[in-house]
């Protein structure tokens, strides 16, 4: 079954073009220095419109999670892990833990994680896993 | 309306009309909000109050990174911003929010984006391209993300979670409309069916049908009426966000703590006073943050305080009384829910009833943690 995927747009682009070239795609405010995610032409902090992109490390830690054990179709018939996890760079994001046991023993809040992503025809997906250093 | 009371001090179109196929919707909302806000001096933290249509208000507050106490999301077509300007009106007169922003912003020529309305996971949505993707299916598996932020915080136990639903089930015990009203034991809960751990099942609202509604008049009108009035001695509300991956604090809900200090500052009352509470318990662990959010109990001591049976039957605050959405019923939008048993306890007529109280609080969210309202009510006039 076909993978719910995010449909773009002009304001989003960057991000979804970035995760097709193994880069996980961020901005930040040249007035303030407010690095933030979702992706907005302008800074949510202090309104400027003075905002660039920047690569992201990639790193990032575990903030919460759940494992859903009631899988929605396109995502299989395992239970999965849907969590929000940290960013090095501050922001928080939405993904699934992958690479790991899908249990509560082998999934610890504050575990150290990278990205990796998961190509589903024209969308490559920002997933977390256990970091490998 | 009061004449001559209330005025327009910002006003502004996008940079562009006409074609715009590089700005989504809600980028048409923001970039006419931003020289809005520039036409008028303001900024963003200066703004307490938004009305939009099309969009969620909340979608919008969040975007623009606004703390609202007040939000209108009335949509009835075309008109609905002339609408919304004369709701501006009402609220800053009664107090409710002091400066609006009123949002409007369409794609109707090249259809970029959209279906942002409220709830609204369209593909193209905030939530569309980082929540969906990633196997959301509602509620159990949006509402629940945050509580384990919370339990390793707070050295919370899933045994704890349980309580919450055991003692719920006991004033649903009391209540012959409630849905289920056989005792549970905490063991119970945690061999019911896992559905997103490290939530079961009976720690997940139930799915039923019904319905409810109220009348509101003036206080100078009420006792022309066959019932005992139910005085509204306070209100709040406050959105954060329709994403809960970007709630500021997992361990907190801000719409919570805004909604809640509002409501009691307008009703002049203190904690001590509050004879009788509602919080919408969608999931287990709402009741916890609930009350710790309006101020019940410091941050990381409500579970205790439900454990040791203050909530419960006999307790000294009688907490979800018809069996809440755990036990009671949950069709979906359980607020309303919520306000008929705190009009049932202020007219002392509850299955359950708090003998003498004097004062309600009701307390509802919207979303995963993403709005959230609160009314305080009084049976004395």
């Amino acid at each position: 079954m076909q993978r719910t995927l995010p449909q773009p747009t002009p304001e989003t682009q960057h991000f979804w073009d970035g995760c097709k070239l193994g880069e996980l795609r961020l901005q930040r405010c040249a007035a303030c220095d407010e690095t933030y995610f979702p992706p907005r032409p302008f800074c949510p902090q202090c309104g400027s419109r003075d905002v660039e992109i920047v690569t992201a490390s990639g790193r990032a830690s575990l903030y919460s999670y759940i494992i859903n054990h009631r899988p929605r179709p396109d995502m299989g018939t395992a239970p999965h892990s849907i969590a929000v996890v940290t960013l090095a760079e501050g922001p928080r994001m939405m993904t699934n833990i992958v690479g790991c046991p899908q249990t509560p023993q082998a999934l610890t809040l504050d575990m150290p994680l990278e990205v990796t992503f998961e190509t589903h025809g024209e969308i490559a997906l920002p997933l977390f896993r256990p970091a490998q250093a | 309306m009061k004449p001559k009371t209330i005025a327009i001090v910002g006003a502004a179109e996008t940079t562009r009309l006409g074609r715009i196929p590089d700005m989504s919707v809600i980028g048409l909302h923001a970039d006419a909000a931003l020289n809005t806000l520039a036409d008028a001096g303001l900024k963003a933290s200066d703004i307490d109050g938004v009305a939009t249509a099309g969009e969620s208000p909340v979608a919008i507050a969040h975007y623009l990174g606004i703390i609202p106490t007040w939000v209108d999301g009335t949509q009835v077509g075309g008109c609905s911003f002339m609408l919304h300007v004369r709701h501006a009106a009402a609220a800053i007169n009664e107090g409710l929010c002091t400066t609006v922003l009123i949002t409007h912003g369409e794609s109707g020529r090249s259809r970029v984006g959209g279906g942002g309305g409220f709830g609204g996971r369209g593909g193209s949505s905030l939530m569309g391209q980082f929540e969906a993707p990633y196997g959301v299916t509602g509620a159990p598996s949006m509402f629940t993300i945050p509580a384990l932020r919370y339990m390793k915080t707070y050295n919370v136990s899933e045994e704890d979670l349980a309580w919450v639903a055991v003692i719920q089930r006991e004033w649903a015990a009391r209540n012959p409309r409630a849905s289920y009203r056989d005792p549970i034991t905490v063991g119970d809960v945690l061999s019911s069916d896992m559905i997103a751990w490290p939530f079961r099942k009976l720690m997940c609202c139930l799915v039923t049908d019904g319905g409810g509604a109220l009348i509101v008049t003036s206080a100078q009108r009420a006792r022309d009426f066959p019932q005992r009035p139910v005085y509204v001695l306070g209100t709040g509300e406050s959105v954060e966000t329709p994403m809960v991956s970007q709630m500021e604090d997992f361990t907190t809900s801000r719409a919570f703590r805004v909604s809640g200090k509002k409501a009691f500052d307008e009703a002049g009352i203190t904690h001590g006073d509050v004879d009788h509470l509602m919080i919408y318990d969608a999931f287990a662990h709402l009741p916890i943050y609930g009350l710790e959010d309006l101020g019940f109990c410091a941050p990381g001591q409500a579970a205790g305080f439900i454990r040791e049976r203050n909530t419960a039957p006999g307790g000294r605050l009688p907490l979800n009384t018809n069996g809440g959405g755990l036990s009671y019923m949950h069709s979906g939008m359980y607020g309303m829910y919520a306000l008929q048993e705190s009009v049932r306890q202020m007219r002392g007529i509850a299955p359950a009833q708090v003998p003498g109280a004097k004062i309600a609080v009701s307390h509802g969210v919207g979303g995963m943690f993403g709005a959230s309202g609160t009314i305080i009510f009084t049976n004395e006039g």
